[in-house]
């Protein structure tokens, strides 16, 4: 008996369905990645009472933004673009000498130490959103640039690249204390 | 003894297409791992705001999104910046509820590690934004994450002002 060919499959439109099938998922895929500023909500605190603040005021650092996008920082008017320095210089400022780290100038009416340095942030209702993340990104870049210069001058690598114990050891010299208050209504 | 002699073809022979299908199959896979589905269809404007300091957001199973900025039909939903969860324009109330739909979902063991991505148009006012806050902070969402672009550095953020 003749051998019965098997008939080959025609293989032509094998290019036209998968030219299909990527045209659908570049349609209904996106490419872009979720990235942001992570940031630490307080709790809820239903008891409106306040509670007596127990930080020393030259161990604050205020920032208030207000209806018109401009910054007020320990009471003087300041550019967004100045705001990394001067939250830098007073996280770093080593008042009272414990941070043993620290390279600041020490002046006794800044901040005493890293870990005792709070930056206070308040805007107001009519602020931007787009002022209020630049203001935020400013003040978590200060945090980050200490710390990464810490970590090259101990270890002599970026704060990124350091392992788990170095990283913790980076992080309790320069703990990130950023408070917010609740926003106010002033600037209408 | 004579040689037989093909006959030269004339012209170009044609392209073989044989393999175009595995390259088409190729660029497929490629488009299939790096890119995600739309999750929402986006009834907002919404600009994001630009930052150095970003980190990226880990398990994406682990994320709800809030959307906030103007309404695109204008004619319906009005000028004023809306919420929108999910596929639908809702108001500042609704969150709570929606949050906390959101984490019942999530496995009971990681629950804690639910975070919010806030994606803000950065025409919206602040007042606005801190009443979805105080929600959140009801609703015990207290991870938040400010969606933002990514800017390459301080000098490229401040080239808008």
């Amino acid at each position: 008996m003749a051998k019965r060919e098997v008939p080959e499959i025609n293989a032509g439109s094998m290019a036209d369905i998968a030219f299909l099938l990527l045209i659908f998922f570049l349609v209904t895929t996106t490419m872009d990645v979720d990235k942001g500023l992570n940031r630490k909500l307080p709790p809820w605190d239903d008891s409106p009472d306040v509670v007596e603040s127990v930080v020393k005021e030259k161990n604050v650092f205020t920032v208030l933004l207000n209806s018109q996008d401009q910054l007020l920082v320990e009471d003087e008017y300041m550019d967004v673009r100045d705001l990394r320095a001067a939250a830098k210089e007073f996280i770093d400022n080593n008042g009272d000498g414990t941070c043993d780290v620290c390279r600041g100038t020490g002046d006794p009416k800044s901040s005493d130490n890293p870990i005792k340095a709070v930056v206070s942030l308040q805007n107001d209702r009519g602020t931007s959103y787009e002022a209020y993340i630049m203001v935020q990104n400013e003040l978590v870049a200060a945090y980050n640039e200490l710390r990464n210069e810490l970590s090259q001058r101990q270890f002599g690598k970026p704060y990124n690249d350091l392992g788990t114990d170095a990283q913790k050891f980076v992080q309790e010299k320069y703990p990130q204390i950023i408070s917010e208050a609740e926003p106010v209504n002033i600037g209408g | 003894m004579g040689k037989i002699r093909k006959e030269k073809s004339k012209g170009t022979p044609p392209l073989s297409t044989a393999s175009l299908p595995d390259i088409v199959f190729m660029l497929l896979f490629f488009f299939m791992v790096t890119t995600t589905m739309r999750e929402v269809d986006l009834k907002l404007i919404m600009k994001k705001p630009r930052a150095t300091e970003v980190q990226k957001l880990e398990r994406k199973d682990l994320v709800t999104y809030i959307y906030v900025g103007r309404p695109k039909n204008t004619a319906t939903y009005g000028i004023e910046p809306r919420v929108q969860l999910d596929d639908q324009l809702a108001t500042v109330d609704d969150i709570q509820g929606f949050v906390v739909v959101k984490r019942e979902e999530i496995n009971e063991k990681e629950r804690p590690l639910m975070t919010v991505s806030l994606k803000a148009d950065v025409n919206v006012k602040m007042g606005f934004i801190g009443d979805i806050k105080q929600e959140l902070r009801k609703a015990q969402a207290l991870k938040l994450n400010y969606s933002t672009n990514p800017a390459a550095d301080q000098e490229d953020l401040f080239r808008t002002l």
